[in-house]
């Protein structure tokens, strides 16, 4: 049994057989292991070959002589490999004198073998040979790392996900009734892969550093998405425990959700609106389901993604009209494209960003590419008419830049006007403050917009200088720095000045050490991931808005990130300890 | 006893690579398959390079291009006969091969 400390990224318990992803492009990493689990080790190898020859075996024979003899060949050539015993022999023998994994083995002698052709044959068949090893490698390490990769997108047996690292599509695309589980080497809590999962409802654990070198296909690991702990290969003890941990905590779920029909109200009867934050039309529901009264970030990203040519007006409609329609005369915010260091707008540019952060993305992407962020407008406007649709720009930094998009707003209206298409006109426009030059200057952008919405990932990362996906400063990573706190109590002071809406759709709003803190700042709406709308209700009707002013006052005289997080934990541990 | 003698016969060849893309994988392969048909023992060499005739990996790793010339050593009851069927594959079949 072992037990990793990783950051906990979406909540829940999950305790299933792993299954390694990505390990085709991955040098497996050299394990050490228990001179006493030689003897199994070394029957995993045989079993590998075993089940490989048999694989090859079918394939070699289902090619035609006649179209497919060259690709038999390779088959048989390949199976030769397989029943050579020497070769099995030099791997086992690793096995046995290094206390080394099966996986490694096999990579290890293998590539060896791959890097003699590479290095030593000099003739026409060099490369075609060092691949035919790597595709036997593979072929080796898919049986022993688990169900082949390809077989992720059709499950058939639940699993937990073990990766180095998830790209967001890749957790989009995992089936919910399958994949009860993730855990990740890289990553930090708000990385990409992380709002995935917690939108999709699954416990994931990232941060794990070394996860993938511990874990073996077929292991069984815990998931404990509430604490940020991987247990890999638990003893029955443990087991039985999680056992019931998970069904108290399903139980607590399935309290919480009893609340959904019930007002997010303060026990002294102050009124706070819970919105939910999707990323795919069909998220709406899950809004409705666990009791949100509205999107408040409604990302477009999507619509981009995983493509290479620009979304049509049409299609863009279509997904902003199918949340509009959902949600009625409650808001839907969408927020204009958020695009920055990805596909689709590297692939634009001549050579990569040196430094993508601070380069040309959000906002600043659409205002150097007009027809495109043109033709999103478009779409959002068309669709204003079938709800309470609201435009919100991310990432301004200076009131030019807002003015600039306002400007572009009211052309497209001016176009819609001529060729006579509906749209509402006194749609409201909204801004991310998201950056610290737009939390500086709040005062004079708040003159120009209907709202603020403050997006906390981004304005903690650009404050505090950190990266929070690199895992080897985001420990440095929090909104509880006393830094981002005075600004975030700077932009809600001056909205309330200007008389304008404010809320916060960043992390922060879901996590329930921070909503006490958020409310005695004067936040009256929170816009929040789905899943976690239940629980903050919760906490948000166990408290009273004195409470929240007192708490707030004591963090605002507080010096240290150190002593302000402890102090909000401590606290909403007292408020909703069964989520602790 | 002579039979037993016999049964330790010892044969010693050298064959040349005449195919013009020498011992890349499909002749490796044929040349395993045909050494897997006899009992003895073969072995092949490429100067210091020594390879189980029967093992694709080791003689697959030897190396051997057109003009190389391997020393095949059998040692069995069936050694002559081995070396044989060997030398009719790799020096006048050519793997199928066509010569440089």
């Amino acid at each position: 049994m072992e037990i990793k400390k990783g950051i906990a990224v979406s909540p829940g318990v999950a305790i299933g057989k792993s299954l390694i992803v990505d390990s085709e492009d991955y040098r497996i990493p050299r394990r050490e292991i228990e001179p006493s689990q030689r003897v199994e080790e070394i029957q995993r190898v045989r079993n590998a070959f075993h089940e490989a020859t048999e694989e090859l075996d079918a394939l070699e024979r289902g090619q035609d002589e006649a179209t497919g003899g060259r690709i038999k060949d390779i088959f048989a050539v390949h199976l030769r490999f397989l029943r050579d015993r020497s070769l099995r022999r030099r791997i086992t023998d690793m096995v046995h004198t290094q206390s080394v994994t099966a996986e490694y083995a096999v990579s290890t002698v293998l590539r060896e073998i791959a890097a003699h052709f590479e290095t030593n044959v000099k003739d026409t068949y060099i490369s075609e040979r060092a691949a035919d090893i790597y595709d036997i490698e593979r072929r080796l390490l898919r049986r022993l790392l688990g169900t082949k990769r390809e077989d992720i997108l059709h499950l058939r047996e639940e699993v937990i996900v073990v990766a180095r690292q998830l790209s967001p599509t890749q957790t989009a695309g995992f089936n919910r009734d399958y994949v009860k589980g993730i855990a990740s080497d890289a990553g930090g809590r708000t990385s990409h892969a992380a709002i995935v999962a917690r939108s999709l409802g699954i416990p994931a654990v990232v941060a794990l550093e070394d996860l993938t070198e511990i874990v073996r296909g077929g292991d069984r690991v815990i998931i404990d998405g509430n604490r940020g702990i991987v247990i890999v290969n638990p003893d029955q003890e443990t087991i039985r425990q999680y056992e019931v941990y998970s069904r108290e905590f399903l139980a607590l779920e399935h309290k919480l959700d009893s609340l959904r029909e019930k007002p997010a109200t303060t026990r002294d009867g102050v009124r706070i609106s819970l919105l939910g934050n999707i990323e795919f039309p069909d998220e709406a529901h899950l809004v409705l389901e666990k009791g949100g009264e509205g999107v408040g970030l409604y990302r477009t990203e999507f619509l981009y993604l995983n493509r290479t040519t620009e979304p049509v007006e049409q299609e863009q409609y279509e997904a902003y009209a199918e949340v509009a329609r959902v949600f009625k005369n409650k808001p839907v915010v969408i927020r204009t494209l958020d695009l920055g260091a990805d596909k689709y707008t590297q692939s634009r540019r001549l050579a990569p960003e040196p430094n993508p952060f601070l380069g040309l993305r959000s906002i600043r992407f659409c205002l150097q590419n007009l027809s495109m962020f043109k033709t999103q407008l478009r779409a959002i406007l068309r669709a204003s008419v079938l709800g309470q649709i609201k435009i919100m720009f991310p990432l301004i930094t200076s009131v030019q830049e807002l003015m600039q998009a306002r400007m572009i707003v009211h052309d497209v209206m001016e176009d819609l006007d001529e060729e006579n298409i509906h749209y509402n006109r006194n749609i409201e426009l909204g801004a991310m403050i998201e950056t610290p030059s737009a939390a500086l200057t709040a005062s004079t952008l708040a003159r120009d917009v209907d709202f603020f919405s403050i997006g906390t990932n981004d304005l903690t990362q650009y404050t505090l200088a950190v990266d929070r996906g690199n895992e080897l400063v985001s420990p440095l990573y929090s909104a509880a720095d006393p830094a981002v706190l005075r600004l975030i109590r700077m932009i809600i002071q001056d909205a309330n000045k200007a008389r304008i809406d404010v809320s916060v759709c960043g992390e922060t709003a879901s996590e329930p050490e921070y909503v006490m803190l958020l409310l005695g700042m004067g936040i009256r709406t929170l816009s929040l991931t789905p899943p976690m709308v239940p629980e903050i209700k919760q906490v948000i009707r166990s408290v009273t808005i004195e409470d929240c002013n007192h708490l707030t006052r004591t963090v605002l005289g507080m010096n240290s990130e150190r002593q302000i997080s402890g102090y909000l934990r401590a606290t909403a541990r007292k408020i909703l300890p069964e989520a602790f | 006893m002579g039979e037993t003698v016999l049964e330790k016969l010892v044969c010693e060849t050298t064959l040349e690579i005449k195919n013009a893309e020498g011992l890349h994988m499909r002749p490796a392969m044929q040349f395993i398959d045909l050494a897997s048909q006899f009992d003895c023992k073969i072995t092949v060499s490429n100067a210091d390079r020594v390879a189980d005739g029967k093992s694709i990996m080791q003689v697959s790793m030897l190396e051997a291009t057109c003009g190389t010339r391997l020393q095949v050593r059998a040692e069995g009851p069936d050694a002559d006969r081995a070396l044989e069927a060997l030398r009719e594959l790799v020096e006048v079949r050519m793997f199928g091969e066509p010569p440089p």
